[in-house]
């Protein structure tokens, strides 16, 4: 059982306060929530729209056909009404008016005002929307705390004489997900961040990276850590290098547009090997782009963005449950590797509210592999090249008689500027080496979704995860034999899965929210394998399975 | 006092013979040991740029990063572990070229960290480029017909930033730049020191007699606390006469570690002690 509710409008008429309060109230029902907001670049007016996707099983991505429309205004019945099931039901207040035969008008703002403010009718309608599916329980209290008492209790009674609004169409039972949690990509992020013990966060506003720094802002004071509003994202990311050089965990965070700014430092975090873990929050672009949508278009970009050559880690997150974890992985290998490693995550991921089991924190350790600087009776070798490539790594002013030298330009094991070709060579493959050490020790494979005997293997990377998983499911259904790899992990790129099951089907398709597939590329050249279609998107909106399996069925 | 020889780095000086670089790399040792500050709790960081491979001819902590980019890690290494003393030490285009807006932004928060700019009014490592601060008129080995930019006065747009330390020195006073140095270390808050350095082999202008010629010390009734009359001070700088000293000072503003929220207990973030679990309570608002 899944149900898919559009609440659409335009800015400010509060749409996304009784959103979060009716995914509170179905979360505490007992039903996984799958959420996500498609709003345009504007503070006023447009249309916007939220999607609320429930059921009894766990939702990993969004859907477009629709059970309910909550239309604030007469675009959004016109904008999505085809979309609408046909025993789905439109509510609208009175006065939109609208020739549709699934319309149900309702006195909402009249029975907002009789509670005391006409801005309430969201309110009215959540409850009329949760009478319809007969969802019954104590919900005043999620009702945002946030907001002054007398509009809260203006809420509530909105919400109670929504319920007097309409009849029960269903009894909807949930289960018990009090050890659930429903969070979004980005707070995820922040969140894994805080517990992996980032104690220095430097970043500069952009959409839609913003939110991972306004979380760890808010929880600053409590955790006991720095997070600075830098004037630019050149500065925001010296900081963090400077910081992490120090001994801090540092974290920076920007779009693409912010990222492209930091793209020197990138370099800086390699050659100096100072730990830097770097969020890239994706949106379409080039240049300021669609500001408030989504597109996973800076994977070929970051590959080898910066000049020169130095090892770095590129990851990617494929729901706000891999997002904690994932973070707090890259902190760890940032730290292990002393070097730089890119979180790729979107728009789509930072604004989907995602019901999931509680994080496990019983297996989380961190691992800083700080050197204390026993048995050191000599001059400190900052760069003292070592088998693995990981020089020993001392915290400048925290060893008696010791200092910590560490440079941009080449430099000899002291830290020393050199141009001796001999240093150079055994400097640049200590560096190089690190990367054949993270192959074989903290590589993840990607996840596969699908049967061992597959003719139409899907690769894809990031927020697509849910699509693809949901497309595999349908596209097995219906009798095709369909395999997916969901990269997390993307470079070094891992290929045994890869190359095990691109011998087995005979027709390989990337499903990629960019133009030219960005990991189609990297995977023939890693292997030398070709992709035998692409299903490439790049309007700004999430692919849903429902398009993937329509493109499948086209090509077969 | 600590001994001036265990800040001797066995690093190579690359310098040409006759800069003044030199003396200023040996006022910033003489100030640091006569302060008994030790090699470990000095941290030099830099950007790009002759002057800033003096993090290499001093044994102390060094960041040698990127051009322009010397002061986002300097505040941030202040911030995180603040038992550090912090020196940026850099040129005139690496401090006021590339990392102009650093430098702005910098002021605004006022760590409490020393920046010595090596002025030579002129590009060194790329060999003679106009800089920021070159005359206008000036010809260079890039401005064949003469700079047309009026030069900036870092100086003035310091104290108008609100700057709490602003003082200006010249190389070939080894010991006023020491004094100055010192002052500045003991100055709480961000504190500035553009230092006049003949450049031999690119600026041909600005000599070490150019300089010579032109400065004068500070009056001994001069009052550095008068805000606007500093500004004044500050844009004297040519034919009539280059004042040194501290031109302005302001104590007891707070710094950026006095304000913060998390830092004003004096806690060193880097001594931080964290476990994963010390963040479950985190989790409780997504139940």
């Amino acid at each position: 059982m899944k149900f898919n509710l559009l609440i659409g409008g335009s800015a400010g008429q509060g749409m996304d306060t009784v959103c979060m309060f009716l995914e509170k109230v179905l979360k505490k029902s007992g039903f996984y929530v799958f959420s996500n907001k498609d709003y345009m670049s504007r503070v006023r007016g447009g249309h916007n729209f939220n999607l609320i996707r429930f059921g009894d099983e766990p939702i990993y991505s969004h859907d477009e056909k629709l059970d309910l429309i909550l239309a604030l205004d007469s675009n959004t019945i016109e904008f999505h009404k085809d979309r609408l099931n046909d025993n789905g039901i439109i509510i609208a207040d009175e006065a939109v008016k609208c020739d549709e035969s699934r319309l149900i008008s309702l006195p909402l703002q009249k029975a907002a005002k009789d509670a005391g403010l006409s801005m309430a009718f969201t309110f009215v309608a959540a409850g009329a929307i949760l009478k319809h599916f007969g969802i019954k329980g104590e919900f005043e209290n999620l009702i945002s705390k946030k907001l002054p008492e007398q509009t809260r209790n203006i809420n509530i009674k909105a919400f109670r004489k929504g319920g007097e609004l309409l009849e029960e169409k269903f009894n909807l039972i949930g289960k018990d997900l009090s050890k659930h949690i429903i969070i979004n990509g980005n707070d995820a992020i922040g969140l894994g961040a805080l517990v992996g013990g980032v104690s220095f966060y430097s970043a500069y506003p952009m959409t839609p990276a913003t939110s991972v720094m306004t979380y760890l802002s808010k929880k600053s004071l409590e955790a006991g850590i720095i997070v600075e509003q830098a004037e630019d994202e050149i500065s925001a990311i010296n900081m963090a290098i400077g910081a992490s050089y120090a001994g801090a965990r540092a974290m920076t965070g920007s779009s693409g547009g912010g990222v492209a700014l930091m793209v020197e430092a990138f370099g800086l975090a390699g050659i100096t090997e100072t730990p830097l873990v770097v969020i890239d929050s994706q949106r379409p672009g080039p240049a300021t782009g669609l500001p408030t949508r989504t597109e996973q278009s800076d994977l070929s970009f970051l590959l080898t963005a910066s000049q020169g050559e130095f090892p770095r880690v590129v990851l990617s997150v494929r729901n706000a449950e891999d997002a904690f974890y994932q973070t707090f992985r890259a902190l760890n290998i940032a730290d292990k590797y002393q070097t730089l490693v890119v979180l790729l995550t979107d728009q789509y991921l930072a604004d989907s509210n995602i019901t999931i089991p509680k994080f496990f924190f019983e297996e989380l350790k961190i691992e800083r592999h700080i050197w204390d600087g026993q048995g050191l009776d000599e001059e400190y070798k900052r760069y003292k090249v070592t088998e693995s490539g990981i020089s020993p790594r001392l915290i400048p002013g925290k060893i008696e008689g010791q200092v910590v030298l560490v440079d941009s330009d080449e430099h000899t094991e002291y830290a020393h500027i050199t141009e001796e070709i001999e240093v150079r060579n055994s400097q640049m493959e200590k560096r190089m080496r690190k990367l054949d050490l993270f192959i074989k020790e903290d590589i993840q494979e990607p996840e596969y979704f699908g049967g061992e005997d597959i003719d139409i293997l899907l690769v894809g990377w990031g927020s697509t995860y849910g699509a693809i998983r949901e497309a595999v499911e349908i596209l097995n259904n219906s009798g095709l034999k369909v395999g997916a790899l969901s990269f997390g992990d993307i470079y070094p790129l891992p290929d045994k899965l890869l190359r095990k099951y691109m011998a087995i089907a005979k027709k390989i398709i990337n499903v990629e929210q960019n133009f030219t597939g960005q990991l189609g590329k990297l995977i023939t050249q890693e292997t030398g394998l070709l992709m035998n279609g692409s299903i490439l998107k790049y309007d700004g909106r999430q692919i849903s399975s429902r398009e993937i399996v329509t493109r499948i069925n086209k090509e077969v | 006092m600590i001994e001036l020889k265990s800040f001797n780095s066995k690093d190579e000086i690359t310098w040409c013979p006759g800069c003044g670089n030199f003396s200023i790399l040996d006022s910033i040792k003489e100030a640091v040991a006569e302060l008994n500050i030790k090699p470990e709790k000095l941290m030099m960081v830099s950007g790009i740029g002759q002057a800033a491979k003096t993090p290499h001819y001093i044994r102390a902590n060094g960041f040698n990063g990127l051009h322009g980019r010397a002061l986002p890690p300097a505040q941030a290494i202040k911030m995180v572990n603040p038992e550090l003393n912090v020196i940026v030490t850099s040129g005139d285009g690496d401090a006021y070229g590339e990392g102009g807006n650093h430098f702005i932004h910098n002021i605004r928060r006022n760590l409490d960290i020393i920046q010595l700019v090596h002025n030579n009014q002129i590009y060194g490592l790329t060999k003679g480029q106009g800089s920021p601060t070159t005359s206008r008129g000036q010809k260079t080995s890039m401005q064949f017909e003469g700079v047309i930019s009026e030069p900036l006065n870092p100086l003035a747009l310091a104290i108008a930033a609100g700057a709490t330390f602003v003082a200006r020195s010249f190389s070939g006073n080894k010991e006023h730049l020491k004094s100055i140095i010192k002052a500045a270390i003991n100055h709480k808050g961000y504190a500035l020191i553009d230092i006049m350095q003949p450049c031999v082999s690119f600026n041909k202008i600005n000599t070490f007699k150019w300089y010579k010629d032109r400065i004068y010390n500070l009056d001994e009734n001069y009052n550095p606390n008068d805000k606007g009359a500093a500004i004044i001070k500050a844009m004297e700088f040519g034919d009539d006469g280059i004042p040194i000293g501290i031109l302005y000072k302001e104590e007891g503003k707070p710094t950026f570690n006095d304000i913060h929220p998390v830092l004003r207990s004096g806690k060193v973030m880097v001594d931080r002690k964290w476990s994963p679990i010390d963040g479950e309570k985190f989790v409780e608002e997504f139940m």
